[in-house]
């Protein structure tokens, strides 16, 4: 990697201070650094400051009460994935967190981290690949080997969205705090990612000069259950083939809400409405389920190696409705 | 005539003894190359080409020379050679620190013409691909064709015929402890070398021929190795290279290969990929097999397969070519051509089965000429319950679908001369087995702990063994072809028997009785024909004083055997929606002669069945057409099996004889082919490409549908 200036993160405002004005890249935060690190000694990135964040205080914290959770930034992922509040009214979070990467990792990969990783396209990850998301001419993914991309939202950049915690999390309905130099704001974590379409270059809306501090998540419903299902080809660690990460509110066998979104096939959580109306209001069974799962896909545009995405995703679908019912 | 006796008569040989290195290894006690740190040790690092296929127009150091901290920077390509795969060696550099060995060599500019390059085999097969050999016309080898018997006749002889084509991608070895090595010299003439070897000798041979030094001025020690599978044989580019570095700057250097270039210069197995034509008779005989097939071992040749395998075909033609890339060559890997072609030929086996309304053991069982393996598809069959297995493939209901199969290997691994070996009584009553061969993982040190301890009645632990070392100057064969055990045991053997006859020839007159009558047993000499007349080991060797015995060994072709059979059944079970295939359980019925040591020869039983399970489900090197380059030369999309994916594994030691041979390398042989069986059996669908992940099974799931 090249070399850097280390600081110690002291307050938000010390943070947002040495952000402003830097643009990408120039100064980045550091928290667990579980893949900021792989991408400085891949010479992916090259800041010239890391602003150690681990230094805040009590941007760990994880609370959780009538009003909902309130999950600090700096929460590891072991965190989330143990708390018996979450495992036990928000279990497609701890679910999501269990099934991140492995053990080691988990234990020092953070929250904030994990919802702002950056791609592993392989493309992207090696530093001598020009491709369009480092303001290159071309996806190199369009004509080369694509099994990891995306079949939703693509164009032009078919990176997927490597992240476990975030559909689980917008799934929940979660929003996130975010402090920049004019303060701090809230906003719905659905609403934070962005598609290439809109930034090619970025994943999200955060700004350069700005830190994500909480995601706060809005209380159980009753009757709700909720699961993540992840699909890989091997056990650990391994970035999802497809995710979906449901939340389901239930009178029986009967969908009284749906909440379903897919990572793993978009530059971005997916929320799939399709799906959600497919099951919304119904008795939930075989074909009801089947359906769900066909019509969250039936806008799926597979490149060259990943059209098995398209009916991973489905099953992953109407397995995860039926698991509903029982 | 030497023999190792009866199994009655072996108090160690034979039995299950826990590995001597072992809680060193799992403690991090255990020094392997990498842990080596010298007084004074730089840092060595290899820049290396990032295009594929290029013209070197120039090279200047000189920046790279003036970085603070940079001790020696050397040119490995000239002006005008050419670059011809990622990972091509360019230049070298020594520093104070790996971080400024890392930053030098970014300081070195390299000025390349890129020429257009082929990565895939299909590129290089295409009719308009640029040539990238010289010497071949195209970019594929002479044929090599072998014709047997009559295949037209044969073929007319048949009731079923399949027609199919299977494919093996390239696998690397992914060694965990990559390449590389610690270089010291002790002055101009004296060079030593902490090397992750296979073969301490074959290194310092050609390490000395490289230095112009005669041989034994260069001493060469792995005391313990991360793993070869193949790879490890000579210094390599990055050996020679660190002992150059070493010489320039007067101090010691390390220089260990990069996980990626470990998987890009470090060796691969090649892929393979073959179109067969085969047919039976309707009383189930093998009778025609025409097979097509070529295999890419990157930019050299090499990519040889085992077709068809382990069964008898009376008439067959076969016809393969070598395909080259712009990739780093191949090595041997672990049974080399081997699993891959088992893997086709079982996989074939299983269809034409299927034609003939036969069981596909019984189909075997015809065409097997190996009584050894019939006595082991009995064995194994029953271990894994083999009539619980799907009649109709694909049979199971439910989403998560069971099935089996059956797999087979064949391997050498008799051993051969070239070791020397010393056995050593000291007056302490301490012993001492000293040889050149070395410990790469398979547990030869406590094999020859367990010989000496057997032949002086002492506990393994009692005998101190040195091996990975070439400084004693007793040679002994590189660790390849399975034949370190049977190279290496018989010549400790004799040697620890020179030694006791010695030890008795000193103590017989003490005893009063013919030497021929002294037998040890339980730290005590004693005399066989009056059991009243005994010494305590100690006592004994006591009396040796200053002239301590050293014997040496002598090769005998009596202790070992070659040729080894071996057969798995593999149960697995596939979830239909996501395509995931999990394997239940393994049973490797692996002939091994005699095995010294039960516990570490299951273990390599259990390591060459995990490898198996890897490239049947998992590994698979992805080059870019358009960059040139490989996609996962790393370990997070170059996926090894891990603790999830290990099944349960039943390892049979199947003893056949009580001579040496070596299983080193076939226990991954019959693995793949048993677990794509398996997955037939299970869902009904073939897939006749490896690695078998969730995309092929649900493109095969999904084509049966339509
Ligand atoms: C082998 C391996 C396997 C993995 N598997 C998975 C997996 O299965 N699922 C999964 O979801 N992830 C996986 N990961 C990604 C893993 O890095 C994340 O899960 C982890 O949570 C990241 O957190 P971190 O604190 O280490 O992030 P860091 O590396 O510290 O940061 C990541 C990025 O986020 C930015 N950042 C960090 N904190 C903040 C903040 N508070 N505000 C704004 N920006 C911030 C950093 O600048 C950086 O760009 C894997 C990683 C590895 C190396
Ligand atoms: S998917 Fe994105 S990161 Fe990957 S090659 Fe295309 S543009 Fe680059």
């Amino acid at each position: 990697m090249e070399k850097f200036s280390y600081v110690n993160a002291t307050s938000l405002e010390q943070v947002t201070a040495l952000l402003s004005d830097s643009g990408w890249g120039e100064v980045m935060l550091i928290a667990g650094g579980t893949d900021l690190l792989a991408e400085l000694k891949e010479y992916v990135e090259t800041p010239k400051t890391l602003i150690n964040l681990k230094t805040l205080p009590g941007m760990d914290a994880i609370e959780a009460d009538a009003s909902g959770l309130k999950i600090g930034a700096l929460a590891t992922v072991a965190d989330i994935a143990r708390h018996p509040t979450i495992q036990q009214h928000y279990t497609v979070l701890a679910q999501a967190a269990g099934s991140v990467a492995t053990p080691q990792i988990r234990n020092v990969g953070t929250l904030g981290g994990n919802l702002c990783q950056r791609p592993r396209c392989w493309y992207y990850r090696d530093e001598n690949t020009h491709c369009l998301k480092k303001g290159g001419d071309i996806c190199y993914a369009v004509d080369g080997l694509s099994k990891y991309h995306a079949i939703l939202g693509g164009d032009p950049v078919y990176i997927v969205h490597p992240s476990d915690l975030a559909p689980a999390l917008i799934a929940l309905g979660a929003s996130l705090k975010i402090v920049g130099p004019e303060g701090e704001k809230t906003m719905s974590l659905e609403e934070f990612f962005t598609l290439p379409a809109a930034n090619p270059f970025r994943e999200n809306v955060l700004e350069p000069n700005e830190i994500v501090v909480e995601v706060q998540v809005p209380p159980a419903k009753p009757n709700s259950k909720s699961f993540y299902l992840k699909a890989r080809e091997k056990g650990a660690p391994d970035f999802a083939l497809a995710s979906v990460a449901a939340v389901f509110e239930m009178d029986g066998k009967t969908c009284k809400s749906a909440s379903v979104v897919l990572g793993g096939v978009a530059p971005a959580p997916w929320r799939s409405k399709e799906a959600e109306a497919a099951l919304t209001g119904k008795m939930v069974d075989d074909t009801v389920s089947k359906q769900a799962g066909a019509d969250a896909v039936k806008d799926a545009q597979p490149l060259n190696d990943n059209a098995y995405k398209v009916t991973l995703t489905q099953n992953l679908i109407s397995r995860a409705a039926m698991m509903a019912t029982s | 005539m030497a023999s190792w006796g009866e199994a009655s008569e072996s108090r160690l040989i034979g039995k299950r003894i826990p590995r001597l290195s072992g809680r060193d290894k799992v403690t991090g006690k255990a020094k392997y190359t990498f842990d080596i740190n010298r007084p004074g040790m730089l840092y060595g690092r290899i820049l290396r080409s990032e295009i594929a296929h290029a013209n070197v127009v120039g090279v200047d150091l000189s920046e790279a020379e003036a970085l603070p901290g940079v001790k020696a920077v050397i040119q490995i390509v000239e002006v005008g050679n050419k670059i011809r795969y990622q990972g091509q060696e360019i230049a070298a550099v020594a520093a104070e620190t790996d971080d400024i060995a890392k930053d030098a060599i970014r300081l070195i500019h390299v000025d390349l013409e890129e020429l257009p390059h082929v990565v895939t085999e299909a590129d290089a097969m295409a009719e308009d691909a640029p040539q990238i050999r010289d010497d071949w016309a195209g970019n594929q080898s002479n044929p090599n064709v072998r014709e047997e018997g009559d295949l037209e006749g044969g073929f007319a002889q048949a009731a079923v015929e399949v027609e199919a084509t299977y494919h093996a991608p390239v696998q690397t070895h992914v060694c965990l402890e990559t390449h590389g090595n610690v270089a010291e010299w002790e002055d101009e003439q004296n060079l030593t070398v902490w090397a992750s070897t296979q073969g301490v000798f074959g290194v310092r041979n050609d390490l000395a021929g490289s230095f112009n030094l005669p041989a034994n001025q260069v001493r060469v020690i792995t005391e313990h190795m991360g793993g070869g599978f193949g790879s490890k044989f000579g210094p390599g580019v990055e050996g020679r290279r660190v002992a150059e570095l070493a010489r320039i700057t007067g101090r010691p250097v390390k220089l260990m290969l990069t996980r990626k270039a470990e998987h890009l210069v470090a060796g691969n197995r090649p892929s393979m990929t073959q179109h067969v034509r085969a047919g039976a008779t309707g009383d189930g005989r093998l009778i025609a097999y025409d097979m097509k097939g070529h295999g890419t071992g990157g930019i050299s040749s090499g990519a040889g397969f085992q077709a068809p395998y382990v069964y008898d075909v009376p008439n067959l033609r076969t016809e393969r070519v070598n395909v080259a890339v712009n990739v780093g060559n191949q090595r041997a890997m672990r049974a080399p051509g081997h699993p891959q072609g088992a893997f086709a030929m079982d996989s074939l086996m299983d269809e034409l089965a299927e034609k003939l309304g036969m069981n596909p053991l019984e189909f075997r069982r015809i065409n097997d000429p190996s009584e050894v393996r019939q006595a082991q598809y009995t064995l194994g069959a029953q271990e894994i319950g083999w009539h619980r297995r799907n009649s109709v493939p694909g049979a199971g209901t439910g989403v998560k679908k069971r099935g089996m199969g059956v797999g087979s290997g064949q391997w050498g691994g008799g051993g051969g001369r070239g070791t020397q070996a010393r056995v050593t009584i000291n007056s302490d009553g301490t012993v001492e087995a000293v040889t050149g061969t070395q410990d790469i993982g398979t547990g030869i040190r406590t094999a020859i702990a367990i010989i000496v301890a057997e032949e002086f009645g002492l506990a393994p632990t009692d005998i101190m063994v040195t091996v990975g070392d070439s400084g004693p100057g007793l040679p002994s064969g590189g660790s390849g072809g399975s034949q370190t055990t049977a190279s290496v045991a018989p010549v400790i053997k004799t040697a620890a028997a020179a030694a006791k006859q010695k030890l008795f020839e000193r103590i017989a007159p003490q005893l009063n009785a013919p030497v021929g009558d002294l037998r040890v047993g339980n730290r005590t000499i004693y005399v066989v024909s009056d059991r009243t007349k005994t010494i305590k080991w100690e006592l004994a060797t006591g009396q040796l004083g200053m002239d301590s015995i050293s014997e040496g060994g002598e090769w005998d072709e009596e202790l070992r055997q070659g040729g080894v059979a071996g057969t798995q059944f593999a149960e697995v079970e596939v979830d239909t929606e996501i395509g995931e295939v999990r394997v239940i359980k393994i049973v490797a019925v692996q002939d091994c002669g005699l095995a010294i040591n039960r516990l570490t020869t299951e273990s390599q039983i259990n390591g060459g069945v995990i490898m198996g399970l890897g490239q049947a489900l998992l590994e698979e090197r992805l080059m870019d057409a358009l960059t040139g380059r490989m996609l996962n030369a790393n370990l997070e999309d170059y996926k090894v099996p891990g603790t999830f994916e290990i099944p349960e594994i039943k390892s049979i030691v199947f003893d056949t004889h009580r001579k040496v041979t070596g299983i080193g390398e076939p226990p991954c042989i019959p693995t793949p082919g048993a677990i794509a069986n398996a997955v037939y059996n299970a869902i009904g669908v073939r897939v006749r490409e490896l690695p078998i992940t969730p995309d092929k099974i649900l493109t095969a799931l999904a084509e049966k549908k339509a």
